[in-house]
């Protein structure tokens, strides 16, 4: 696994809070860096992807493990 | 980066069931860096006056059951309306609109309306927005 620059914990968050805390977070981050977002709303499987290809980031990596959502996210 | 996105949504309910859909997709568009536009008129335009958005109920006999959906809503940890607002703000995307026409109907002064409402407009600034815009809604 890539290592990561800032990690943010969404978990136990609905929607629309964890697309709402990555906008936040990313924006005080420089391209390139990493981000690794946890989250275990179900809807963010297909959210954060869809954010990421909106935003000009780049999901580069998602794992599942027992309901949690770990995903790696450069940003651009 | 994709071109930036247009949303444009009519919000015509001034109920709670309603103002959250607004809000979540609102404080969403914001935070995929789309420009999001909200026409506030008739029933809508409450959402905008100054306790508004506090004061918002579930429609007709189901209000009754208000707080209750507010305390369910709460301990999910959606964020309140006003809270809603307030990430759409933060955001630097979500612009507010109140309708002039409903205004004048409703009797409510400038005054009377929240501060985040950045302009007072009528149906054709709504309609060259909306037009070429990539969502539009009417809720």
């Amino acid at each position: 696994m890539v290592g990561f620059d800032v990690e943010l914990d969404c978990r136990g968050m609905f929607c629309p809070m964890p697309i709402v805390q990555l906008k936040k977070t990313t924006k005080g981050m420089k391209p390139g860096q990493i981000i690794k977002l946890t989250a275990t709303d179900p809807g963010s499987i297909r959210d954060v992807p869809a954010w990421a290809s909106k935003t000009g980031n780049k999901v580069i990596d998602t794992t599942e493990d027992s309901g949690v959502f770990t995903f790696l996210i450069e940003v651009g | 980066m994709s071109e930036r996105k247009k949303m444009a949504i009519i919000v015509h309910s001034g109920t709670l069931d309603k103002l959250y859909p607004v809000f979540m997709l609102s404080s969403t568009g914001g935070a995929m860096d789309a420009e999001v536009h909200l026409f506030f008129t008739f029933w809508g335009l409450n959402a905008v006056k100054k306790g508004g958005l506090e004061s918002a109920k579930l429609p007709g006999i189901t209000s009754l059951g208000t707080s209750m959906m507010k305390g369910k809503i709460k301990k999910v940890g959606t964020p309140t309306l006003t809270e809603l607002l307030a990430m759409c703000r933060s955001t630097g995307n979500v612009k507010l609109y109140a309708c002039s026409t409903t205004m004048a109907i409703m009797d409510v002064k400038k005054e009377d309306l929240i501060p985040e409402v950045d302009d007072i407009v009528g149906a054709a600034t709504f309609l060259d927005i909306a037009m070429d815009a990539d969502v539009q809604l009417f809720i």
